[in-house]
């Protein structure tokens, strides 16, 4: 079983449809309980970092979700989720996210040229860093595959876990991680077939030891 | 590097794919379902859904092909037709749409930009214009190109953006069904005046109108059509090659890579 971590924010039609067209076994809940029992969790979201983070803290759930992440489990954070995974995010002020990466969430604006357009809204190439090809939700994806973004900040100062980055006038973070932690900006659920292939590795990871 | 978008639109009505569609090989050529999947499979960078039903029963078999749709087709989907309320976007994207388009509504209220960008971030809300010249001057109308609003269309668009509005459909009354090319002088004064994705509609006929359009806007995003994909005109696996060729960036599926 994967938990989709419902905490209030963002639509989770799409994820849940992705999951059941892989065939993987997911439920949507914010109860503790339930994600403690998971195999593998996901945490989705969308809209504004401090929001999120502070549903998150309020609801309990951070707690839950990074004692399961440390205990091994395996954990993906999509777009917003993704963000959450690092230490703080410079979104609208400072505010703390639940530290299982190291690094900044910056916006791109001042970081990309300012002729590019913010959001950067559409579908750009992966390209693997630090072996990001060999991580176990991109073992079947190519150099160079296309997916879908949506987000106006990056994931900066985390040389140590970018697995993948996109090139939208700068070198952007496209995916995250180490260990049993997985991170994606773009939506693997709005990524085609290539975004499926990447959910259902997900689906089929084991813990860390 | 980003690339330029190839969306095709499907008008429905009463759950039905409206214009006589010509598909060989689907089982049902006017099922949503069935021309969205196909259009996924054959290089669709995104789909519009656009609803084109009056009556209370053609939106709730609106909404229902439009869930069974958003179960079995992952790539983004934009719904329109019809949205004037925040109950308006509340219901498709429940269905599962990703982004709302609003276009009449927002001419009668323009704050509905504003609510919905609040409460569903601007990423998720799209602002729709058919604009028609009108003594030389670009001009907004409204209930599907029916009415002329009298409002400049630039600073509307201009307007609309300040308001939330996340990205831009263009919509070219002057070219729409004519087949003879995207309306560039439109579309450039378009891209130059907003920062936020701007998608061109009306006009394609061909394989070279899109090229002309990104040769010509580098900065436009994307290119939308209907009947031109509907009856074959043009493929999309096609198209992406030609754009390909011709060095516009365009997402090739990874059998291309």
């Amino acid at each position: 079983m994967l938990a989709i971590v419902d905490y209030g924010v963002g639509n989770l039609f799409s994820l849940k449809s992705s999951l059941r067209a892989v065939h993987a076994d997911a439920v949507v809940t914010g109860d503790a309980e339930s994600i403690e029992k998971a195999d593998r969790i996901i945490l989705p979201g969308v809209g504004a970092f401090g929001d999120a983070a502070e549903k998150l803290r309020a609801t309990g759930l951070s707690k839950v979700v990074t004692d399961e992440a440390l205990n091994g489990k395996p954990l993906l954070g999509i777009c917003l989720g993704m963000q959450l995974l690092f230490e703080k995010s410079l979104e609208f002020g400072e505010h703390e996210g639940l530290g299982l990466l190291k690094g900044c969430v910056k916006p791109l604006a001042g970081y990309i040229p300012p002729e590019y357009k913010i959001p950067q809204i559409g579908w750009n190439a992966l390209s693997f860093k630090n072996g990001g090809e060999k991580s176990p939700i991109f073992s079947t994806i190519r150099n160079g595959t296309y997916v879908y973004f949506v987000h106006s900040f990056y994931a900066a100062d985390c040389e140590d876990s970018v697995l993948a980055t996109t090139d939208y006038g700068a070198e952007v973070t496209a995916a995250a991680g180490r260990e049993n932690v997985f991170g994606c900006q773009f939506h693997p659920e709005k990524s085609g077939e290539a975004g499926l292939r990447i959910l259902k590795a997900f689906s089929e990871t084991e813990r860390a030891p | 590097m980003i690339t330029k978008r190839i969306i095709p639109c499907l008008d429905v009505k009463d759950g039905r794919v409206v214009k006589g569609v010509n598909f060989e090989g689907l089982h049902d050529v006017s099922s949503p379902v069935e021309l969205a999947k196909y259009y996924s499979q054959n290089g669709a960078d995104e789909l519009v859904f656009y609803d084109i039903t009056a009556s209370a029963e053609g939106r709730r078999l609106f909404s229902e092909i439009l869930t069974e749709t958003a179960e079995s087709v992952f790539i983004p989907l934009t719904v329109g037709g019809g949205i004037s309320s925040l109950e308006d976007f509340d219901r498709v994207l429940k269905c599962g749409a990703d982004k709302v388009s609003v276009n009449s509504g927002a001419i009668r209220n323009p704050s509905l930009i504003e609510e919905a960008a609040e409460r569903y971030g601007s990423q998720c809300v799209v602002l729709s214009a058919d604009i028609k010249r009108v003594d030389g001057k670009f001009t907004v109308f409204s209930r599907g190109g029916r009415d002329n609003t009298g409002i400049e269309a630039i600073s509307w668009i201009k307007h609309c953006v300040d308001l939330g509005a996340g990205e831009v459909v263009v919509n070219s009354i002057d070219t729409d069904g004519v087949k003879q090319g995207f309306d560039i002088e439109l579309l450039d004064a378009v891209c130059k005046a907003v920062h936020v994705p701007v998608i061109a509609s009306g006009g394609a006929g061909c394989i070279e109108d899109f090229i002309t359009l990104f040769t010509r806007i580098p900065t436009i995003d994307a290119g939308l059509a209907a009947s031109i994909f509907h009856f074959h005109e043009v493929e999309i696996a096609d198209l992406k090659k030609r754009m390909a060729e011709e060095k516009i960036p365009v997402r090739l599926t990874e059998e291309y890579l």
